[in-house]
This record gives structure tokens, sequence and C-alpha cells, in this order.
């Protein structure tokens, strides 16, 4: 499963929607659809930082950065130092 | 016999220890003296002094900073059996060690941390977290109390009210907003243009120092700022209340087993009917209800504290089925225990009473029930329906 995959499974696994068939896409804002209540941001932050080994520091810590999951994969290149 | 065994033991044997030397300190410093605070609405200073030189108001911070660096359960117990006796010096360690305290751990840059937590941990500054308002309680997201932007800081202006520890505080972590955004600042309380004045006679908490606090054209320079601008509420506040209702559990627990020894050891010793009231099932009911709930919430707590050692992606939601339990059956075996005393059980001279009262505190901090609910009830929503 790549990162991309991970994060999705991690979020949708998380969603407060009723209907099975949500359609999360990978530009969608998690927070502003209302999709998760607030505490879902610092578990998203544990998530990440504890599923992919890296530490997220102060200037990341906006809430831009794992609004959507594009965003996250985004955050994630920099950090691992992924090149296009 | 193995090393790994012998180490186990070892560390067993280790907090054990501590937690001995707790008990030790509480029955010596605490427990005489718990009506006096409650009378008299303070904690003495020279309690504050001997709680820092014994590393109970740095329990849960790393060594490096002057703290015991206990783990999440021995943290719990420490908050327990302070909490059995004095619900007041408990919550100092609610509110310095647990919502400052991990609130500048997690969040706060090197210098912060030099800066604040080893003043914090030898009592030289005492901290309280400023989030609650006249108006704005479980809606924290819009808290009133402003900031602007001023020469090398920030200005503060609002005012906030029930804070613990308020009225006694050197640090305060001061929740503000400016327009949309919510920020967090880490404000000295001596700062010109800070009023603070102690609300007295509450049902709960009355050694607890708590306040109400003015901001007027407050200055705070522009390193004091916690995390970044904007993630006051989504990181600062959740991290907080996290380790707040981490804390709040254990005291709940703390509250429901010391009336439970008070209601066994009463039960004993009273006569009516020409026998102990402990003959009677109807008493033996409630020390049956009360030994259950006991045993369930300290179940819930170690789980919790289990799951905050694993950093598991669960650990918040547990931490939270904790709180909203402890924090419940504080108050039914608190009234049970009451009821168990009688009339006697009004007075001050038996420690019911005050368990009585600050029990129901722990049903509207760091998240009322019914706000747990609904976060609780999401959680079942979201994981059980497959």
């Amino acid at each position: 499963m790549n990162q991309k995959e991970q994060v999705r499974q991690f979020i949708e696994s998380n969603l407060i929607v009723f209907e099975d068939e949500a359609d999360l896409k990978d530009d969608d804002n998690i927070f502003q659809l209302g999709y998760v209540n607030s505490l879902f941001a610092m578990k998203l932050l544990n998530y990440i930082e504890s599923e992919f080994n890296v530490k997220i520091e102060t200037d990341e810590m906006d809430i831009k950065n794992f609004s959507s999951i594009n965003n996250i994969i985004a955050l994630l290149d920099r950090k691992l130092g992924v090149t296009e | 016999m193995s090393e790994t065994v012998a180490q186990t033991i070892s560390s067993a044997e280790e907090a054990a220890f501590q937690i001995d030397r707790v008990r030790q300190f509480v029955d010596k410093e605490i427990r005489p003296y718990t009506s006096e605070f409650d009378k008299e609405q303070l904690i003495p200073e020279t309690l504050i002094k001997k709680l820092a030189n014994n590393g109970y108001l740095a329990g849960n911070f790393p060594k490096v900073y002057g703290g015991l660096e206990l783990g999440p359960l021995d943290y719990g117990r420490l908050t327990e059996e302070i909490g059995r006796v004095s619900p007041a010096v408990r919550s100092v360690l609610t509110v310095h060690c647990s919502l400052v305290g991990e609130s500048l751990l997690r969040w706060g840059n090197t210098e912060q941390k030099e800066k604040f937590l080893p003043g914090m941990a030898s009592g030289d500054t005492l901290a309280a977290f400023a989030l609650s308002e006249p108006s704005v309680g479980s809606d924290a997201r819009n808290v009133e109390t402003s900031y602007t932007k001023a020469d090398k800081g920030y200005l503060i202006n609002g005012k906030k009210k029930w804070i613990t520890m308020g009225a006694r505080a050197d640090l305060l972590l001061v929740i503000a907003s400016c327009e949309d955004q919510v920020s967090a600042f880490l404000v000295d309380s001596n700062t010109e243009g800070i009023k603070r004045s102690q609300i007295m006679d509450l049902m709960a908490g009355r050694a607890a120092y708590t306040a109400e606090i003015e901001f007027d054209n407050v200055f705070v320079p522009e390193n004091h700022l916690l995390g970044n601008e904007g993630g006051g509420f989504t990181y600062i506040v959740n991290t907080a209340l996290d380790h707040g209702r981490y804390s709040i559990a254990w005291a709940g627990l703390a509250v429901a087993q010391e009336a439970l020894h008070a209601m066994v050891k009463y039960a004993r010793k009273r006569k009516q009917f020409g026998t102990g009231i402990y003959n009677h099932q109807l008493v033996q009911e409630m020390i049956s209800n009360a030994v259950v709930n006991v045993e369930a919430a300290r179940a819930l707590c170690t789980k919790a504290a289990t799951l905050r050692e694993e950093q598991h992606e669960d650990a918040t939601i547990q931490t939270t089925i904790a709180k909203q339990f402890a924090s419940k059956i504080a108050n039914s075996v608190a009234n049970d225990a009451l009821q168990v005393h009688g009339a006697n059980g009004f007075s001050a001279e038996f420690i019911v009473e005050q368990l009585y009262r600050e029990a129901k505190v722990f049903e509207v901090i760091e998240g009322s029930t019914q706000i747990l609910q609904q976060v609780i009830a999401r959680h079942g929503l979201t994981r059980f329906h497959k």
C-alpha cells in the first residue's frame, strides 16, 4: 500500500459520515466538509508522526498541511525529501 | 533469574516505592490539614514548596527539566494519591503539570522549554491554563479574549473566568483570538494590565485559587507565542484538554476510591438496631456498587495509561471514556458514602462532606459529561458500524 492509500484508509476509518459510499476526493478539505471533529486534528498528527516516523515541527503545524489527502502527501514528500 | 525478569521486578519495586513515598507524604503533609485548606481557601506556600521538593510539581516532566519522568500510569497514580485527600492540591497537578506542562513539552520551542520548565519543576513558577470566559465554556473555539499584533509582540484584551490556580499562578497559558485565528500565549501573571481576583466560597475547589482575570492591553513578547499563530485551538487547546481529561479521570477515580474507604470504615464502626450497619443489605448494596464502579474506573484509567504509553491512536478516545466514566462514578460513590454516614456526612469532620462537594466539578471541567458523550457516541458510530 502506498502512502496515499495508507493516509486515505486512515482518514476514511475516522470519517463521521453515515453514507457507506462517501466519496472522499484527494483535494477535499476534510475539516471544512465537517467529515471529522476537532479532536481528529491531533489524532491525524499523531498518526502521521508515528506511521511515517517524522516529527512535525511547530512551523508546519498549519491546519492547511493536514486538510486534504493531497496536502498531507505533499507535506510528507517535503519531510521525507521526495522529489517529483 | 533472567536479566529481563530482574529488571522488571526492579522497576516494579521502584514504582511501588515511589507510590509508598507519595502515600507517606500525603498522610503527613496533606491529610491532616485538608479541611483547613478548604476553610481558609488556600494552599500553604510551604506545602507548594514541599510538593516541588519531592518532584510532584514535575512528575511528568523529563529529568532534564527537573522532573521525575514518570510514565502515564505512574503519573496517574501520583494524581490519584494526592487527589484522594485534597482535590484542591491535586488540581495544582492538573493545571500546572498536565494542561500547561504537557502543552509546553509538546509545542514549546527549545528556548521556551528551557525558560519555563525548570522553574515550574522547582515550584518557583506555578502555571495555570486560561481558556474559559464568562460567556465561553464548552464552545472553546469562540473565545472572546482578543489579541492584536504590536511592535515585537502582541496585546491581549479580555476577561477569563473560572481559571483554576489563576489567582496564585505566576505563568498563564492564555488562549486568545484575532479575527478567525486562535492562538496561545505564555503570559507572566505580573505583567502590567492584568487584574486577578479569586472567586470565593465556591462549592468545589475552594482552595484552588479559582479566579477571574482581566487583561487590559497586556503586552506579550513575540517569543511567548506557544506554537504558531492560529494553532491555538486545534493543537494547543486539544493537547491541553486531552492531558487535562487524563488527569481528571484519575481525579475522579481518586475521589471514588477515598469515598469507598470512608464508606466501609464508617459502615464497620457504626451500630444501629443493635448491629453494625454493614450487616444491613441495603448498605451492602451501596458498598457493592462502589466496589464495582471503582474497579471499573481503575480499569479504564489503566487502559488509557497503557494506550498513552504506546502513543496509540485510540489513546485520546480511551482517555475521554475513562474521564466520562470516572467523573460520573465519583459522584455516585461519594453520594452513597455520604448516605452511609447519615447526618455525620454533612460535617467537615468527615471527609465525605468534601468529597461529595468536589465530585460534581469533574462532570463539568475538561469537557462536560454531555460534550464527552457526544464525542464518545461519534467514536462508536464510526468504529462499530461493520
